[in-house]
């Protein structure tokens, strides 16, 4: 790095950086500071322990809640990942070029619906629908259903970028090989593109637990744990949402301390994906 | 890399016709959902629609205004957070490779926090500490936060699956660190550039806790960087949730925003082709 | 009427200070904030939409947040004026309310159940879990889906003061946000009952939304019967001021409790007071 512009460049990127890891760092800082109340170990026990959630009553069980959280991440992931990895294969190596470009654009509009509009469409569309087979209709499944058109997209753009990465000469090889398209796909591209495929669906996961709207409008929100997929749910987003406007004090404490939970079960998701890859190689 | 390797035999199409399926049932879905945006709110569409302001609490008139207060939210965001993003990606993937996995956790943690933490975070931190108050700067800010994780994971993502033989063919060749970030690490790496900007635009635009607590509700329209704005997704929630009647105008604005991402989506890609056609190809 | 941009209005606004001292008080160059309930809010935009067509130069800003937030930043000074949908508390006796308009609350339900009141036995029956099935009350058989609001909200006070409840006793298999989710979420569900703003019910059952409002000890579920002071379920729409406003603040909370502005309240489907 003997050139004037490199010493610059490096400068300049080092400051950017800087600010990014301060400006995150604040808000993790943030975040800390008004969990603080309630990070004791004795408040933990009272998360988990508490008989329900009536935050007025001093009743803080969080339980239910993340198991919903949980459930709902599941139910989404389920969907989305088979959903989305197809798309971006099918855009990748199957689709017409003209057909690769809508489907691209199409899963970028589906990325940009306001979650108010998912929320609309499921409280509107979805809930009759499941109400006529089960009442009450806002329901663990509605949640699951609207939740997962909503991840799919990240699924989808992430994985067809990481397939993209995968270097020409290894599909060129597999090709003189004389292997199928099937076996091309299953076999070289999509390990190859392990890496970026996983990282997407953390990505995926991540705002699958931050997503708020749209899960609050067609979730029912009744705390409890789910029993059934027809169960109404509240997941910790739609708890910080409904509540924060009034809470105070311990209270509002936990609601920050929810937000973390969620923070951390993110960062758990991505170890457990991290480790499941070791020894993965050089994965693009 | 439009590879043609045959179809054999009943097993291939079947995974063609299942993976086709697949991307058919996604389109159907998104074609159901933008079927009854577009219904319910084209009645409401016209050229006074996009100039004039809004009346009777958003239920009539126009969204100009709001469309301004928008577009001032998104350029703050993007202006601050596409160079820091791909500043910190890049010095991420060049400067720090092998190095990388803690902070590559701490953004995915970042990745899973509620949106309406951040919108408290910029409501104490940008509008009260730093006196911005109820402003497009505040909002564009902490818009900013949140698009950041995303752009920096897929960014950087995106750098480090590059060949580590480029670097050194780079270096053999005398190109200073910078030339070759720029003419052939980053253009290489836009694909995976674009799609985390398509994402993370498409994230904070339809972003509404976030903003209401920092760019705020008023829907005049915006002076200076200072004013408050209401942003169209914020302007969407308050007609469904809040006004009565106000549906056929949530729906209406629902579909501007949905044509908004289409521009930006179909921009982004195209800058991100061009980009793409710069680079020296040096494998 | 709908203004278009217009590039001198956005100028003038923009330098601020007024060549139109002359028509307007002193406080022509003051900037005027509210904070507090996402119910009374649009009501309050367009009240200060009015207003500062009538006194150019004079800039009055509505944000929402919540009724909670409306206290406390009228407390903090955040903001001059808070906006709350309830009565005040006995604890909240440092601030002063000044009611702009009332709004009724009552009980819904789907269009196809054939019920039309029911006595607060039983509702309480109901929403304690009680009564589960509409059958036991003489509808159709088809499970009761209680719909309840979120605790903090002042709606939700008010529901329980009526009916002598704790939240703890109720058992929901909904729970809602904001007002319009109510009437979404039963005209989703023919099992369904919920509890929301008479006005917007009224509204939203005579633009389509499958819901009917059920009566109340006799009364028909109608803005008219609030207005009247007949119907038993209703609560104020509130403006709260700390110790003595400024003189715009002043001037503001008049121009909202006058006869000028009735026609934006009933716009809103709230119900004016009688005037004075």
């Amino acid at each position: 790095m003997r050139v004037a512009s490199d010493l610059i460049a490096s400068r300049l990127l080092g400051a950017f950086a800087g600010t990014a890891a301060l400006l995150l760092a604040l808000v993790l800082g943030f975040l800390m500071r008004e969990a603080a109340p309630v990070l004791s170990a004795g408040h933990v026990w009272h998360f988990l322990t508490d008989d329900g959630w009536y935050p007025l009553e001093q009743r803080l069980g969080l339980l239910p809640m993340v198991w919903a959280s949980l459930a709902v991440l599941l139910g989404a992931l389920l969907l989305a990942v088979p959903l989305g990895l197809a798309t971006a294969v099918y855009e990748t190596f199957l689709a017409a070029p003209a057909v690769a470009s809508v489907l691209r654009l199409g899963m970028g509009l589906l990325a940009g619906i306001p979650s108010v509009v998912y929320g609309l469409w499921g409280l509107t569309m979805l809930v009759p629908l499941i109400a006529g087979w089960q009442a009450p209709g806002t329901s663990l499944l509605a949640a699951v259903l609207v939740l997962a058109l909503m991840i799919v997209p990240t699924v989808a753009i992430t994985g067809a970028a990481a397939l993209a990465r995968v270097p020409l000469p290894w599909l060129q090889g597999a090709s003189a090989l004389g292997l199928s398209r099937r076996t091309l796909v299953m076999g070289v591209a999509l390990p190859a593109a392990r890496g970026g495929i996983v990282a997407g669906i953390v990505l995926a996961a991540a705002r699958a637990l931050g997503e708020t709207m749209a899960v609050l409008m067609v979730a029912g929100n009744v705390v409890q744990t789910p029993g059934s997929v027809f169960d109404p749910v509240r997941v910790l987003t739609a708890n910080i949402a409904l509540e924060m406007a009034y809470a105070t004090g311990d209270h509002r404490a936990a609601l920050f301390a929810s937000g973390l939970a969620l923070a951390l079960l993110v960062l758990a998701l991505t170890a457990m994906a991290h480790l499941a890859q070791w020894g993965a190689g050089h994965a693009p | 890399m439009r590879l043609e390797p045959p179809m054999r035999n009943r097993a291939d199409r079947l995974f063609g016709a299942t993976v086709g399926a697949a991307a058919a049932l996604l389109m159907l879905v998104l074609a159901w959902v933008l079927w009854d945006v577009v219904r319910q709110g084209l009645p409401m569409w016209s050229w006074a629609y996009l100039l004039d302001e809004p009346g009777n609490a958003g239920r009539s008139g126009g969204i100009a205004p709001i469309l301004v207060a928008t577009l001032a939210i998104l350029g703050v965001a993007l202006a601050v957070a596409l160079p820091l993003s791909l500043g910190t990606a890049v010095w991420l993937a060049e400067f720090m490779s092998g190095r990388a996995m803690p902070v590559r956790l701490a953004l995915h943690a970042l990745a899973g926090v509620p949106s309406i933490v951040f919108g408290l975070f910029g409501s104490a931190f940008f509008s009260a500490f730093l006196g911005l108050g109820f402003s497009i700067l505040s909002g564009g800010l902490t818009l900013a936060c949140m698009m950041l994780p995303l752009l920096i994971s897929t960014a950087e993502a995106g750098l480090s699956a590059l060949p580590d033989e480029w670097r050194r063919g780079g270096a053999a060749l005398g190109m200073s660190r910078a030339s070759l970030v720029l003419q052939v690490l980053l253009p290489a790496a836009a694909p995976a550039v674009v799609a985390g900007a398509v994402l993370a635009v498409g994230r904070a635009t339809a972003e509404t806790a976030a903003l209401i607590f920092t760019s705020g509700y008023v829907d005049r329209m915006p002076g200076s960087w200072l004013d408050s704005g209401r942003s169209l997704a914020v302007h969407v929630y308050d007609l469904s949730m809040n006004v009565a009647g106000g549906d056929r105008a949530a729906y209406a604005a629902a579909a501007v925003l949905v044509v908004l991402i289409l521009i930006i989506n179909l921009s982004a890609a195209s800058v991100g082709q061009r980009w793409a056609l710069r680079r020296l190809t040096l494998a | 009427m709908h203004n278009r941009i217009n590039r001198r209005q956005l100028l003038f606004a923009a330098l601020g200070t007024g060549a139109s001292t002359l028509s307007s008080p002193a406080w022509s160059a003051e900037r005027l904030t509210l904070t507090g309930s996402s119910t009374v809010a649009p009501l309050a935009l367009e009240i200060a939409k009015r207003f500062e067509r009538l006194h150019p130069g004079v800039r009055v800003d509505v944000q929402s947040g919540g009724s909670s937030r409306g206290i406390a930043d009228a407390r903090s000074g955040a903001a001059q004026i808070g906006m709350v949908s309830r009565a005040l508390n006995p604890d909240e006796r440092d601030l002063t309310a000044s009611t702009i308009a009332m709004d009724g609350i009552s009980l819904i339900v789907h269009r196809s159940n054939p019920i039309t009141t029911l006595s607060d036995d039983q509702v309480k029956a109901i929403y304690t879990g009680q009564i589960k099935n509409w059958r036991e009350v003489g509808g159709s058989d088809r499970t009761i889906s209680v719909v309840n609001k979120a605790e903090g909200r002042s709606t939700l006070e008010l529901f329980l003061a009526h009916y002598q409840l704790k939240n703890s006793d109720i058992r929901a298999q909904v729970v809602i946000g904001d007002n319009q989710q109510g009437i979404k979420t039963v005209a989703a569900n023919p099992g369904g009952i919920g509890y929301v703003s008479i006005g917007t019910a009224e509204f939203e059952a005579s633009h389509g939304a499958p819901i009917r409002l059920l009566d109340m000890a006799g009364v028909p579920a109608a803005v008219a019967e609030v207005r009247k002071g007949r119907f038993p379920l209703s609560r104020p729409l509130n403006l709260v001021v700390r110790g003595e406003p400024s003189p715009l603040a002043k001037g503001f909370v008049a121009f909202a409790r006058s006869t000028a502005v009735h026609d934006l309240v009933e716009a809103q489907f709230f119900v004016t007071l009688a005037p004075n």
